[in-house]
């Protein structure tokens, strides 16, 4: 058939939102990769510019519908840097309570998503279950299942009770099976490994140049970990370990994440046994004083960076977003590289891509990218109206 | 051969054991290789009558040949998957120890007939105009002999222990040596793995692959057409696990010679039907339990292992024969 260019996405079942890679295929095998990517940009750090820190609480949150709480937390992080305010050590427990249960649930969810990719449904029925006891546990504190509305300015707004605490503690037990369970389904089950073992490799060395982050990177024997390089919320208390392997390739990525599920119960055993009494809540101004910030957290799929820039007003002045997901994009291109085509939905998943968190935009013309030109919004509709009336679509 | 008046004959065609039965029981067997399935998963599956109402829905829904299609292939390529495999059926021994017709060699005409349906598929599937269906087509043709050399094989056994290509003989000869069901024990389990293969399903579901070429050959597939692919893949497991349940444990076999006549009759389909969900049911537990393989991964399984063991099966069974048989 001589080479083909398959085009994965920008509506394809592999892909949960919609991206495009565009792959040149030699039979099975893959020749080449173009990743493109602008199809989902949602405007947001423009949005937040129209709306007070309040408002943004809620928008910020709307980032992610998985590790939403990442970017909440960056978000107050950045406001209460400017402020200066220390927030109760009650909350900050808290907070790191949801941080890590919200990577509990992602990572089971990843589980099932990566077993859905190489066509192991049961895999996938059976981690979005025990995710559902996560899922309870975090509406049963906030009241909801994926946008928790835990933060405030200067703390939370839910406080745990003992039978909270309780219900934690249990269900922490229950998961740890599981995941003891899960690991070994992945270590042993001959068409996982068939699938995961020796795929989509991914060097140290080319890791770091490519800025690869989080699960990706420490599956390449990386130890990058933002709660321990850089440690925020209450890391400094709670001893984990830092997962890594060596095996650079997909199986090392469900290795890794099986393991973190079970140092984040470690850290919630701990958190909740070690909960500290006092405030959750201190009162923050509406206006926040001139000044930048910058914040990073280890989001479950690896490090997320917020920006702020305030003006002494009730609205950020800038805000910038970088999610993990669009650091490991490149190194995504390079795993793809000489694979099977088979192999492309799982390679792509195994950075457990958010596509939505990380869009960009892109200027196209001709499909050809261009370097980018601002107009003015006078201008836009100008080339509205002409663009349709070319085409004779005119009301 | 014995004399079967036409009405009779008619009945058996188009009612019972033939079209409208293979028809329900297909559906049927679809409705527990999802439910069996969903359970498995701690789902709740659907409910009796969803392969119907999904059959019924999907016939009355917008049927699209896309322009780059070739339109008749394209048309033909379901009709001819599905006629295949009708005509296989009629092969079966159900109710009797023969099917509608037999002869010497009967066991053959089906297993070629039920590879009609994968060439349908390619062709479906490379005149679709699709590169996904192109894909899936090329798929569909490359992995056709990973599986068919072990599935002809493999049922071949116990044509070779007992001396004849008729499926008659071959279930009368089963039900007086139950030997040699172990003698063939091997021979069985590459016919399931290879009958997987065949059916497309999990870990060998490579040509439509949902997660890599979306749909493979069935991609531009809609409505009435889309139907008859699914309907033909829902009959083309009853006959494959018919087919196993006839050459290896016996099809309809002990007969029982019960009066009146219909009476045996019934009894002998229940005990084929019943044969033949435990092959079923054996199928989706293979199901669940794995991953989808790659292509290679496949054909490097079936030249490393089923093709070798099979010509093991062939030599254990041709050893006995030679020690003056079971």
């Amino acid at each position: 058939m001589g080479y083909v260019k398959l085009p994965i996405g920008p509506q394809h079942p592999a892909l949960k939102e919609p991206e495009n890679f565009t792959i040149t295929l030699d039979g099975e095998r893959v020749v080449n990769v173009d990743i493109r990517i602008g199809y989902i940009h949602r405007g947001i750090e423009k949005l937040m510019e129209t709306r007070t820190y309040t408002q943004n609480l809620y928008l910020v949150e709307r980032i992610c519908g998985i590790c939403s709480y990442a970017h909440v937390y960056n978000f107050t992080q950045n406001v209460e840097e400017i402020l200066g305010l220390q927030i109760p050590k009650r909350a900050e427990y808290i907070r790191t309570l949801f941080l890590e249960l919200e990577r509990l649930h992602s990572h089971f969810l990843w589980l099932g998503v990566a077993g859905h990719e190489i066509g192991f449904d049961t895999l996938f029925m059976y981690t979005w279950q025990d995710r559902e006891v996560v899922q309870d546990l975090l509406e049963m504190i906030s009241g909801n299942r994926v946008n928790y509305a835990m933060n405030a300015i200067g703390g939370v707004r839910r406080d745990v009770s003992q039978e909270h605490r309780k219900k934690v503690l249990e269900s922490m037990d229950y998961l740890e099976k599981r995941a003891e369970f899960y690991k070994n389904v992945a270590i042993n089950e001959k068409t996982i490994l068939a699938r995961a073992e020796n795929v989509g490799i991914l060097k140290p060395q080319v890791a770091l140049r490519l800025t690869a982050v989080g699960p990706t990177a420490r599956a390449s024997g990386i130890s990058v970990d933002i709660r321990k390089d850089d440690p925020y919320a209450s890391y400094l208390d709670t001893p984990f370990e830092v997962i890594t392997t060596d095996t650079n390739d997909v199986l090392g990525r469900v290795v890794v994440r099986v393991l973190e599920i079970v140092e984040s119960i470690k850290i919630i055993r701990y958190l909740m046994e070690h909960l500290p009494e006092g405030d959750i809540l201190k009162k923050a101004p509406r206006k926040i004083p001139e000044g930048e910030s910058i914040s990073h957290t280890e989001a479950p799929r690896g490090e997320d960076i917020h920006y702020l820039h305030s003006n002494g007003t009730e609205k950020p002045d800038r805000y910038k977003v970088r999610t993990p997901t669009l650091a490991n994009l490149p190194a995504t291109a390079e795993m793809l590289k000489e694979t099977y085509l088979a192999d492309v939905p799982i390679i792509v998943a195994a950075i457990d891509p958010c596509m939505g968190c990380m869009d960009r935009v892109l200027l196209l013309k001709d499909g050809q990218e261009k370097p980018g030109e601002l107009i003015s919004g006078e201008q836009l509709r100008r080339y509205g109206i002409k663009w349709y009336a070319e085409r004779g679509w005119n009301a | 051969m014995e004399r079967i008046d036409i009405l009779l004959s008619i009945v058996y065609l188009l009612l019972f054991p033939g079209f409208l039965f293979l028809f329900a029981f297909s559906l049927f067997t679809e409705y527990l290789d999802r439910k069996i399935y969903a359970r498995i998963q701690r789902r709740v599956g659907p409910p009796f009558l969803q392969p119907f109402a999904d059959l019924v829905k999907l016939s009355a829904k917008e049927d699209i040949v896309p322009e780059k299609a070739e339109h008749f292939m394209f048309t033909a390529a379901p009709l001819i998957g599905l006629a295949a495999i009708f005509a296989a059926f009629l092969y079966l021994p159900i109710v009797s120890t023969t099917g509608l017709h037999s002869f010497n060699g009967d066991l053959v005409v089906v297993l070629y007939l039920l590879t009609i349906p994968t060439l349908a598929m390619f062709l479906g599937g490379w005149y679709s105009g699709n590169v996904f269906g192109q894909k899936g087509g090329m798929r569909v043709a490359s992995l056709l002999f990973s599986y068919e050399i072990p599935f002809f094989l493999a049922l071949l056994t116990p044509a070779l222990l007992q001396g004849s290509w008729k499926m008659a003989d071959i279930t009368r000869f089963e039900a007086t040596h139950p030997l040699e069901f172990v003698v063939s024990l091997l021979g069985f389990f590459i016919g399931l793995i290879a009958l997987q293969g065949k059916l497309e399903r999990l870990p060998f579901d490579i040509p439509e692959a949902e997660t890599e070429i979306v749909a493979g050959p069935l991609v531009e597939y809609s409505g009435r057409r889309l139907a008859l692919f699914r309907l033909a893949r829902d009959a083309e497991m009853v006959v494959g696990a018919g087919l196993i349940a006839v050459v290896f444990l016996a099809g309809p076999e002990p007969i029982l010679p019960l009066e009146p006549v219909y009476l045996s009759w019934l009894v002998a389909a229940l005990v084929f039907l019943l044969k033949t969900l435990f092959v079923i049911f054996l199928l989706i537990l293979l199901k669940s339990a794995v991953a989808r393989i790659r292509t290679d991964q496949m054909i490097s399984f079936a030249y490393q292992w089923l093709i070798p063991l099979t010509l093991v099966q062939i030599f254990i069974a041709i050893i006995v024969r030679f020690f003056g048989g079971i």
